[in-house]
């Protein structure tokens, strides 16, 4: 095989995993801009979106789609449950001790997840087959074209709530302000609360499209987590583009890395990334820079 | 350091150094000497985040730092023990300042996905590097140290040693926070840009108690290298950075003695209750999650509090008009 149909081969699978980043990386956007806390449960949501697809799946035998909608459901209620919960009754509204408590929420989920599906990793089968088609040259395998799809979908469902429907309208406004958008009658803690659903329900989603490749366990939340935060802030902490690209940019660089350097320090990619970016250009690519008024 | 924090000092060293003449038990001795070291960690951690309002959840990794130089140095390499371990400290201060400059300088909470994602990575490179480190099997045969033809080689020695390191930083980190410097960091924790405005380089100062506090991780490292004689990647996980964390939040942010209390607590309490070491990491889940909740200063600060209501009622009140 060629060089250039290696690269572009690693490519391809870069964007696959990468499109499950930046469903990730939105995840965290949305939070963060409802709250400004960074919400480290974000990758238990991937795993458990995992998790709930094989127990409905391949356990209970349900059909696909109704598993699908149901594992975005439970996880949405996760989501919910930890706004709702830990998040909302806290004494001490200080951000600090807000991103401690999703860090508690999210050692807990992972404990939890131990004991109810155990340590051994766990698969789904591919949505359609395993024949991998061949396009200009390269493999792709049918789960990858699913991902796109589904990652496409949902960014194109997520800009049409932001621009065309009341309640995103509002999320944005609460985002660009939370006093002014609580002076304008805007239900801000109901913002929040939607805001923490809807990131549970994207984990979801990227978990259940991206097992059937990689396989999931009760301890990838973190690592998932930690490659969506730097997806995000490559992209631009806070933007919805940003946090696409930036996922996408993210997959491809790693599985460039992994495949032209060392598949052992894959992993290590993100995390190189993260601090290069976060020492040159902390704004990311799309992110604009802020002022911050005393 | 106030007067009472001197006789405190004094009280509680006598009470520590007095203690192993009771204990006839080298695993009780053992235990406390893993709480000794939590101690050092704890401490530093909680001037991290007690006085510069930043979480580190890579702590484990400074700790692994310091343990895997002292190790790797003077058995492959045959260096002298006590300098390795102070190069250690300078090795592990320097890595800590290359993720401190770039995260601190920024607003809000860069520095925990930056010191976890550091965390994640050494431990691959532990596993992966395994010429040098013995990869997932552990590096093992490390010396016992010595100092001057005295050899700490059980655990009763190692008591006095580990105990004499813990109480010296606290001692040390006592005097820092009443200091000049302490009460810029105070300040800085208060309100940062008010500091700013009066004259306090935070940002330096942020970047200089996180080398601080990483170095005390490194040294603990290397003592825990030299006390077990075996180590593996497994003890240097995320896991024990979140334990640690833990430590400080149920002892209360930014009160030293409340760190000695809850690194003693949840080190002693585990070893305790056997039936939870199955369940630990959600049982570390939900302590944090439950005290970060309802008693966000601190789980023996606000234990006192429930006990001594009124006052608590009086000093929220007060705490409501000041802000």
């Amino acid at each position: 095989m060629s060089l250039w149909l290696q690269i572009f081969q690693f490519v391809l699978s870069g964007l696959t995993t990468g499109s499950t980043y930046a469903l990730v990386a939105i995840g965290f956007s949305l939070i963060h801009n409802a709250t400004g806390i960074v919400n480290f449960a974000q990758g238990e949501f991937v795993m458990l979106g995992g998790m709930f697809m094989i127990t409905f799946h391949s356990f209970l035998r349900l059909p696909m789609v109704l598993a699908f909608v149901l594992t975005i459901i439970c996880v949405a209620a996760v989501g919910l449950l930890l706004e709702r919960g830990p998040i909302n009754r806290a004494r001490s509204k200080e951000i600090l001790i807000l991103v401690m408590i999703t860090v508690g929420a999210s050692i807990s989920i992972k404990g939890l997840s131990m004991m109810i599906w155990g340590k051994n990793p766990m698969t789904l089968p591919p949505f359609s087959g395993e024949n991998p088609l061949i396009f200009l040259g390269a493999a792709i395998m049918p789960q990858s074209l699913w991902i796109f799809g589904i990652t496409l979908l949902v960014v194109i469902a997520l800009s049409y709530f932001f621009r065309g429907t009341m309640a995103g309208k509002a999320m944005r406004a609460v985002a660009a302000s939370r006093r002014t958008a609580l002076l304008s009658g805007i239900p801000v803690e109901r913002m929040i609360l939607l805001s923490f659903t809807l990131s549970g329900a994207l984990g979801a989603a990227a978990g259940v499209i991206l097992t059937p490749i990689t396989t999931t366990s009760y301890d990838v939340g973190v690592m998932m987590g930690l490659k969506g935060f730097s997806a995000a802030i490559l992209g631009g902490y806070g933007s919805m583009p940003g946090a696409v690209v930036g996922g996408l940019l993210l997959g491809v660089l790693e599985s460039l890395g992994a495949g032209l350097i060392s598949s052992e320090y894959k992993d290590a990619m993100a995390f190189l990334i993260l601090l290069i970016v976060l020492f040159f250009k902390p704004t990311g690519i799309l992110g604009k820079g802020s002022f911050k008024r005393v | 350091m106030g007067k009472q924090n001197k006789i405190y000092l004094i009280l509680f060293a006598l009470g520590v150094f007095a203690l192993p003449l009771f204990l006839r038990n080298n695993y009780h001795l053992m235990v406390l000497n893993i709480s000794a070291l939590n101690i050092l960690v704890v401490i530093g951690l909680n001037l991290l985040m007690g006085f510069a309002g930043q979480i580190s959840l890579g702590h484990a990794a400074f700790f692994g730092l310091g343990a895997y130089f002292s190790g790797i140095l003077t058995t492959t390499f045959g260096f002298p023990t006590w300098p390795t371990i102070l190069l250690a400290m300078a090795i592990t201060a320097g890595v800590a300042f290359g993720i401190g400059v770039p995260t601190l300088k920024l607003e809000g909470h860069y520095l925990v996905m930056a010191t976890l994602g550091f965390n994640v990575i050494i431990y691959i490179v532990m596993i992966q590097l395994e010429s040098l480190t013995g990869g997932p099997s552990g590096f093992s045969g490390i010396p016992r140290p010595e100092l001057g033809g005295f050899i700490f080689d059980s655990d009763r020695k190692y008591y006095y040693l580990l105990w004499t390191v813990s109480l010296g930083a606290l001692l040390l980190s006592l005097n820092l926070i009443h200091s000049r410097v302490g009460r810029a960091m105070a300040a800085l924790r208060q309100n940062e840009i008010a500091a700013r405005c009066a004259g306090i380089d935070t940002k330096a100062y942020k970047v200089k108690i996180f080398v601080l506090s990483a170095a005390m991780a490194s040294l603990a490292g290397s003592l825990y290298a030299h006390y077990i004689t075996f180590i593996s990647p497994g003890t240097f996980s995320f896991f024990y950075s979140l334990q640690v964390v833990t430590m400080v939040l149920v002892g209360g942010i930014g009160s030293l003695w409340g760190s000695v209390l809850g690194a003693l607590l949840l080190t002693i309490l585990p070893e305790a209750l056997h039936a939870v070491k199955e369940y630990n990491v959600l049982v570390y889940g939900l302590i944090l999650t439950g005290v970060l909740v309802f008693f966000p200063h601190g789980l023996l600060t606000g234990m006192a509090g429930i006990w001594r209501g009124r006052e608590k009622r009086v000093a929220a009140g007060m705490e409501k008009t000041i802000s």
